[in-house]
């Protein structure tokens, strides 16, 4: 279980939030909102150890993680575009993080000819997915997705969200999600979302059932696919 | 042909201007060195296509083996300086307390008057070839390395490098394959502005007698003898050795364009 015990982070002595605590467990995606500027990214980077906080802690199964290795909790950006390495192609980027597993491969629907592309050569859906593979190959136990699928459109949106929440399931990966649109975390979410404030979370129940979304196989408009809620 | 093709034959055509030029001694032999006081100032004519100097020396031939010397002396003191400034840039990346040394070690050059300092290498080292670039390649790094560093801060602030970091590689493993190959261009471009400037200084130290030999053919040592004849009107000992360097440093520069096109790959398909 990842635990963050009264976290506070800011810029220049500029506090964004305090008093920030909660449990993430394996398995389970966690929905994070909250106005423009209230910490979200920030929260989201201390969690991944990317950004030191002014005060708290993180812990995951009651221990710190050790740097110097690969993380147990990936950071996924939100421009895939600026996480990778403009000189490198597809297949260097990937193979950073390890040998991708051939499941994973077909799941995301990796192509075996963008491994020989540039990343500004592929589109923002399929860096996103690229993205996340990566991050997959280095066996997280804890995934930060900050509005990974904000520029996207709605249906590729519910495809990369099926597939997290189908991998979150079977590799008992614990998701934060972050993004402003609150439908989509009340739909992703199956613990609930929570609203980041100057005093730390609030949790919101979802109102209406908590699932994750179907991607719409058939083929079905963008706006029915965005609709379909099905189990958690 | 795309971008990526264009460069690599722009690349390729100059590559090979610099190689005739490097070679072409050899074919010369003594010619341009050897004085013929049968054929003192000509004029440009079918025999002597760049005219003669003073002492009879073909101008052509003279041109070549000096084009050929200042690309030596160019190319090992602008690659010397170079390589300092990578390393230094280098440092400034491996942590803050060698930030700091490398920054400390930057000012204090920087803070030195640059020709005093060429002076005085080139002086104590007993002046010649090697005193030249040597004096060239450690009064010249300090702005690359500056420019380096601040390239390397940027590059090493970029959400890619944090996210190799996430993965678990090493800080040797990034600046070997994420930093240093963005500093690449920066490097290049500043080796072909520094080249320019090695030959120049080796032709000022010259003058000012730390330098080479008088009785070698540089660029330098030509120019410097020009300016005592051409307001006798003997204007082609200046123009066509001036010109010749101008082709040279022009080969550089687009052997250096065409290279950054090919090591930058979204710049290639602009």
């Amino acid at each position: 279980m990842l635990e963050a015990h009264d976290l506070a982070a800011g810029f220049d002595g500029r506090t964004l939030f305090d008093g920030v605590t909660f449990a993430l467990e394996s398995g389970r995606i966690m929905g994070l909102c909250g106005a423009s500027g209230a910490g979200k990214t920030t929260l989201g980077r201390v969690i991944a150890g990317l950004h030191r906080p002014s005060a708290g802690v993180v812990r995951i199964d009651g221990q710190q993680p050790a740097s110097g290795k690969a993380q147990p909790v990936q950071y996924l950006h939100q421009s895939p575009l600026a996480a990778m390495n403009p000189r490198w192609k597809i297949r260097c980027i990937l193979a950073e993080a390890g040998q991708p597993e051939a499941g994973l491969l077909t799941a995301f629907g990796v192509d075996a000819e963008w491994m020989g592309r540039f990343p500004h050569e592929l589109s923002g859906g399929q860096l996103q997915r690229i993205s996340i593979l990566r991050a997959l190959t280095a066996n997280p136990r804890y995934l930060i997705a900050d509005e990974i699928t904000a520029p996207l459109d709605p249906v590729s949106q519910a495809r990369i969200w099926h597939l997290l929440g189908q991998i979150a399931r079977s590799k008992q990966i614990g998701i934060l999600a972050i993004s402003h649109d609150r439908a989509l975390l009340d739909r992703i979410c199956c613990q609930g979302r929570f609203e980041l404030g100057q005093r730390g979370l609030i949790r919101h129940e979802a109102a209406g059932p908590v699932g994750v979304i179907d991607p719409d196989p058939a083929g079905r408009s963008a706006r029915s696919a965005g609709r379909t809620a099905v189990r958690c | 042909m795309n971008g990526r093709v264009g460069a690599l034959l722009a690349a390729l055509l100059a590559a090979m201007l610099i190689v005739a030029i490097a070679l072409a001694p050899a074919g010369l032999g003594e010619t341009g060195i050897r004085a013929d006081f049968a054929a003192r100032n000509l004029a440009p004519q079918s025999g002597h296509l760049f005219g003669t100097d003073q002492m009879g020396r073909d101008m052509l031939a003279r041109s070549l083996h000096g084009l050929a010397l200042s690309l030596e002396i160019g190319l090992i003191a602008a690659g010397l300086s170079v390589a300092i400034a990578i390393l230094m840039a280098t440092l400034s990346g491996l942590g803050r307390g060698t930030d700091r040394i490398a920054g400390f070690v930057t000012d204090a050059m920087l803070a030195m008057p640059h020709l005093m300092l060429l002076i005085l290498i080139s002086f104590a080292l007993g002046g010649g070839t090697a005193a030249v670039v040597i004096a060239v390649a450690i009064s010249h790094w300090p702005r690359l390395a500056r420019i380096l560093r601040a390239e390397l801060l940027q590059v090493a602030a970029a959400p890619y490098i944090e996210t190799s970091r996430a993965l678990g590689r090493s800080r040797v493993f990034i600046i070997r394959h994420h930093i240093l190959p963005h500093l690449l261009p920066q490097a290049l471009v500043g080796f072909l502005l520094m080249f320019p400037h090695a030959i120049l200084h080796e032709a000022g130290l010259t003058f000012l007698g730390f330098g080479l030999e008088p009785s070698r053919p540089a660029i330098g040592v030509m120019l410097t003898e020009a300016m005592r004849h051409i307001s006798a009107g003997r204007w082609w000992l200046a123009l066509f050795p001036g010109a010749m360097l101008l082709a040279l440093v022009l080969a550089f520069e687009t052997l250096g364009s065409a290279l950054r096109r090919l090591i930058t790959p979204r710049e290639a398909q602009c």
